[in-house]
């Protein structure tokens, strides 16, 4: 980590259609390890948030415990961000969406916080379709307590020291995502910013919970040889099935110019584009996805992309028949209701 | 030996098998009492069961509008045959066993001291109903009409009351009366009616109504703007988000377009239903959730995060018998002190202590306001006594000028012109600070932490700065103790001892002051309806030499929580207890209370 503080210059830098510049989008210094996965995941956030001209201070940023969790510290100074307690993230999202829909949620969780202690939490959130963007910054191992395994840990992977050997299966979030009935899922690789930055707008854009699962090297405990999460093993084994990119509603397609290209239109008119690389896969079909997915996880490939979506699902609030108008803004005259439907209903008591 | 003639002082009990629909039958007996006028109170004593096991409804009929439940039973209705031994061991001398007398069963006349009556309620049932569950639900009916006739129930009552549960089913009126009439006619011919223990008509229940503490809580959520409700069921706490979930539909709902000005949500544990609460609340909304003392257990965790990180927060704990999961059908006020220092490292939280439904109602709008005020998590613990029995109460009231107390929340204008804003300040002196919520204001955002942080909300680690803002929580709490309710406060100036209690066991000290007065006895009183302690408690407990401290738990919380909390000594703090699961009652106070002020004497 670095104790100098960062430098707040503007001047010359591009703006996005709101007048921000991207250092407005950006937060305290990390205090990660240098080289750490989760800093190129802030800096895709940072960028994925300033590209889509969202207000930063429209967006709640919320973390459970770990070294994932500190992350919102390093992004979108003006957000209010909540870091809460070790695998509740979701609790917490779930109770602030309800109360109010018009912000953008972010949660920030890793694969200690959300495989282990906050496993429950995550499918739950998932069942909801809480409208979130959920990103598990997946290293495979315990940063902050030193290097235990995690339940992301393959077998076989390694511990750095020790010479410990994972004996139990992984639990892959995506595969159990999408088991769950997740409305977006997506992996991508911290090592990856260009297809992580699209994938993160069009996840930010799913009207529903998105999940983007990134491996993101542990550079002080897992970048090791012997480790299934390292920077060499990820590069070696990805390989992506579909890029994501969004596109806002006011921008044409330019369809010419890219072939193979599936896009999904949604409700505010913006669209999704998919450019699948392997013609066999079917980010729509759960069923097909999970298969193959575990197929090329069986042959030691890590499959990176946008891997399934449902853009048709009833999120948290469709589901429980909610007004436009967020709950926090209702005013008291609209929830009380008075004196006299009190005398009223006490008919029934007497 | 009781007196001959027992006008409105009596109880009825029913013993039944749960399942088999005699709630509905004990709720008409009660009510018909209640509309006479005739002060009542309903106890079910019922298993963690869903059918086959014994279950119990003791109904009090008290003149004296007494509020707690009596150990003693003057009629017995036994329809359980697994319980007849128990049931007829307990009624008192001169009293009454009514069974099904389909089945003679020559063991009920053992005891000479009793009238045994015995009805064949099955066999006149199955002549008159076709089904096995009519059969079953119409001879709950039966028994009403049994006692109606023995203690003088108005039929016109009963009718009426049938009228309004059967509103859209008059035949189910008329079946139900049918069944009533099998009961009330077959006793009026064969025993002689009415008893000694029977009814004589009063107007002492106008302007009063019969209600549950969870449902009136749930209103109380309704009233005070709450929009979140978030929640995990669990005995006996269910029924207060159920009734939330009721009254939201009746007058929340848009009836044009089915919108809904709330969200419920069933969460996939207690950790999860107060972090949604939390979030919520964070987040603008009145949030809250409820619970029973395992939930509590859970819910620590989040307490503790709550009050660090000072959010508003509703939750409700309707304690039952611990510990771990207990007897969760049974009563106790256990929880006292893992709620008032729920969560790890020094943590504190406001208690609230409603002692009936009508406190429930305004004590829940005062929870959301004192939450708002005090940025904190505000527990209002009441019980399942309290929760889950029906209770004769004034109605509810409610003023119109009302408006939510949010507390201390800038708005995106005051943000504005503001140069920074930080979070812990205490711009007041009274250690509440300022808040502001997400997507207000840019200058409005921080990031709030369970870690440690200094009054600028950054994470520090440094002892100045941390002891700056739990110093500055602590007299937070100071600020507390002169917001919360009031205690209520009886003396009479003539005596030099007090009995000081809390929550449900108010009805049964109360009858044990009249009691005690009866007898010469004086002694003053103090229902404590809040913790922190107020200054006029601690200025109550220095006035007194023997202080009974009445409670429904073993080790004597709120008795602890006197002596840590105001500063009484030990001594002078003589615990009086009842934590067997069920509600407290006179004799659990009056016999030990009477042998110490005695020893206190002979000392």
């Amino acid at each position: 980590m670095s104790f100098i503080k960062k430098p707040r210059i503007t001047k010359g830098l591009p703006q996005n259609g709101l007048g921000l510049s991207i250092v407005d989008y950006e937060g305290a210094m990390s205090t990660l390890c240098a080289g750490c996965g989760h800093d190129s995941i802030s800096a895709a956030i940072i960028q994925a948030y300033f590209e889509l001209e969202i207000e930063p201070h429209r967006v709640a940023k919320v973390s459970g415990i770990g070294c994932s969790s500190k992350t919102p510290t390093y992004f979108l100074r003006p957000a209010h961000g909540f870091n809460s307690v070790h695998g509740r993230m979701p609790s917490i999202v779930t109770g602030a969406n309800a109360a109010n829909r018009d912000l953008h949620y972010i949660g920030v969780s890793g694969d200690g916080d959300s495989l282990s202690i906050g496993l429950g939490q995550f499918c739950h959130a998932i069942r909801r379709n809480v409208n979130m963007l959920y990103v598990l910054e997946n290293n495979g191992v315990y940063g902050l307590t030193k290097g235990q395994f995690s339940a992301s840990t393959d077998i076989g992977s390694t511990a750095r020291k020790g010479g410990a050997v994972n004996q139990q299966p992984p639990i892959d979030p995506v595969l159990t995502a999408i088991n769950f009935g997740c409305t977006f899922v997506a992996r991508g690789f911290s090592g990856d910013k260009q297809s992580l930055v699209p994938l993160l707008k069009a996840a930010i854009q799913h009207p529903g919970f998105a999940l983007l699962d990134v491996i993101s090297p542990c550079v002080t405990f897992n970048d090791h040889e012997g480790s299934t999460k390292s920077y060499a093993y990820t590069r070696e084994s990805e390989r992506t099935t579909v890029y994501a990119d969004f596109i806002p509603s006011r921008e044409p397609i330019e369809t010419d110019l890219v072939q193979d290209v599936t896009t999904v239109t949604l409700h505010d008119g913006s669209r999704i584009a998919l450019r699948k690389v392997d013609d066999d896969y079917n980010p729509f079909d759960a069923g097909a996805a999970t298969a193959y997915i575990r197929d090329h996880q069986d042959q030691g490939e890590i499959v990176t992309g946008l891997l399934y979506m449902d853009e048709e699902a009833q999120d948290l609030h469709a589901m429980n028949n909610t007004p436009n108008t967020p709950l926090n803004a209702l005013e008291p005259s609209k929830l009380i209701p008075g004196a006299a439907k009190l005398a009223a209903l006490q008919k029934a008591w007497r | 030996m009781q007196s001959k003639d027992r006008i409105n002082d009596f109880v009825v009990q029913i013993a039944t098998v749960n399942g088999t629909g005699s709630s509905s039958a004990n709720t008409l007996l009660m009510k018909a009492i209640f509309r006479m006028g005739i002060p009542v109170i309903g106890k079910n004593y019922f298993p963690s069961n869903i059918q086959g096991l014994p279950t119990w409804y003791e109904i009090r009929v008290t003149g004296e509008g007494y509020l707690a439940r009596s150990s003693k039973v003057d009629i017995m209705v036994a329809m359980n045959a697994q319980t007849y031994a128990e049931d007829l061991a307990c009624v008192v001398s001169n009293g009454i066993l009514i069974y099904d007398g389909s089945w003679p069963r020559a063991e009920l006349e053992s005891r000479p001291d009793i009238s045994v009556l015995p009805v064949p309620l099955s066999k006149m049932c199955n002549e008159s109903f076709t089904g096995a569950r009519a059969r079953i639900l119409m001879k709950n009916i039966a028994y009403v009409g049994v006692i109606a006739a023995l203690i003088e129930i108005d039929r016109d009552v009963v009718r009426q009351l049938l009228s309004e549960t059967f509103t859209d089913k008059p035949d189910l009126v008329e079946s139900n009366m049918q069944a009533f009439e099998l009961g009330y006619d077959y006793t009026q011919t064969e025993f002689n009616c009415p008893l000694e223990n029977r009814l004589v008509p009063m107007d002492a229940m106008s302007n009063h109504i019969m209600i549950d503490g969870n449902t009136a809580a749930a209103l109380g959520c309704v009233y005070a703007g709450a929009t979140v409700g978030s929640w995990y069921p669990i005995t006996p706490s269910t029924s207060l988000l159920d009734a939330f979930g009721k009254f939201c539909k009746q007058l929340r709902q848009n009836p044009e377009t089915g919108e809904q000005n709330y969200c419920i949500i069933q969460a996939e544990d207690e950790l999860a239903a107060i972090g949604m609460a939390l979030g919520a609340a964070w987040n603008g909304a009145r949030a809250f959730t409820s619970t029973s003392g395992p939930g509590v257990s859970l819910m620590s965790e989040f307490l503790g995060l709550a009050y660090f990180t000072e959010i508003p927060l509703v939750l409700f704990d309707v304690q039952r018998a611990g510990p771990s999961t207990g007897m969760p059908t049974r009563t106790q006020q256990s929880d006292i002190l893992a709620a008032a220092f729920a969560s790890h490292g020094d943590t504190r939280h406001v208690l609230l202590f409603p002692a009936n439904p009508e406190e429930c109602f305004w004590m829940a709008v005062s929870a959301f306001d004192l939450a708002d005020r005090l940025q904190t998590p505000i527990i209002v613990m009441t019980d399942l006594d309290i929760g889950m029995n029906d209770w004769p109460c004034p109605e509810l009231t409610w003023d119109d000028s009302y408006r939510p107390d949010r507390g201390k929340v800038y708005s995106a204008r005051e943000l504005s012109e503001m140069d920074v804003f930080a979070r812990y300040l205490d711009v007041d002196g009274d250690g509440i600070c300022y808040r502001t919520l997400p997507g207000e204001h840019p200058k409005g955002a921080y990031l709030i932490r369970g870690s440690g942080h200094n009054k600028l909300g950054g994470y520090t680690e440094n002892a100045d700065e941390y002891l700056e803002v739990v110093d500055r929580l602590r007299r937070k709490f100071d600020t507390a103790a002169e917001l919360v309710p009031e205690p209520v406060i009886e003396t009479s100036n003539k005596s030099s001892c007090a009995i000081v209690t809390l929550g449900s066991c108010e009805g049964a000290v109360h009858e044990t002051r009249s009691k005690l007065a009866a007898e010469g006895v004086q002694t003053d009183y103090m229902r404590i309806r809040a913790f922190p302690f107020s200054k006029s408690v601690i200025e109550f407990l220095a006035d007194y030499s023997q202080i009974f401290v009445v409670e429904q738990n073993r080790d004597a919380q709120l008795r602890s929580l006197l002596q840590t909390e105001a500063g009484v000594s030990a001594d002078k703090l003589i615990p009086i207890l009842s934590y067997g699961g069920m509600p407290i009652a006179c004799e659990d106070i009056y016999e030990p209370l009477l042998k110490k002020i005695t020893q206190g004497k002979a000392a």
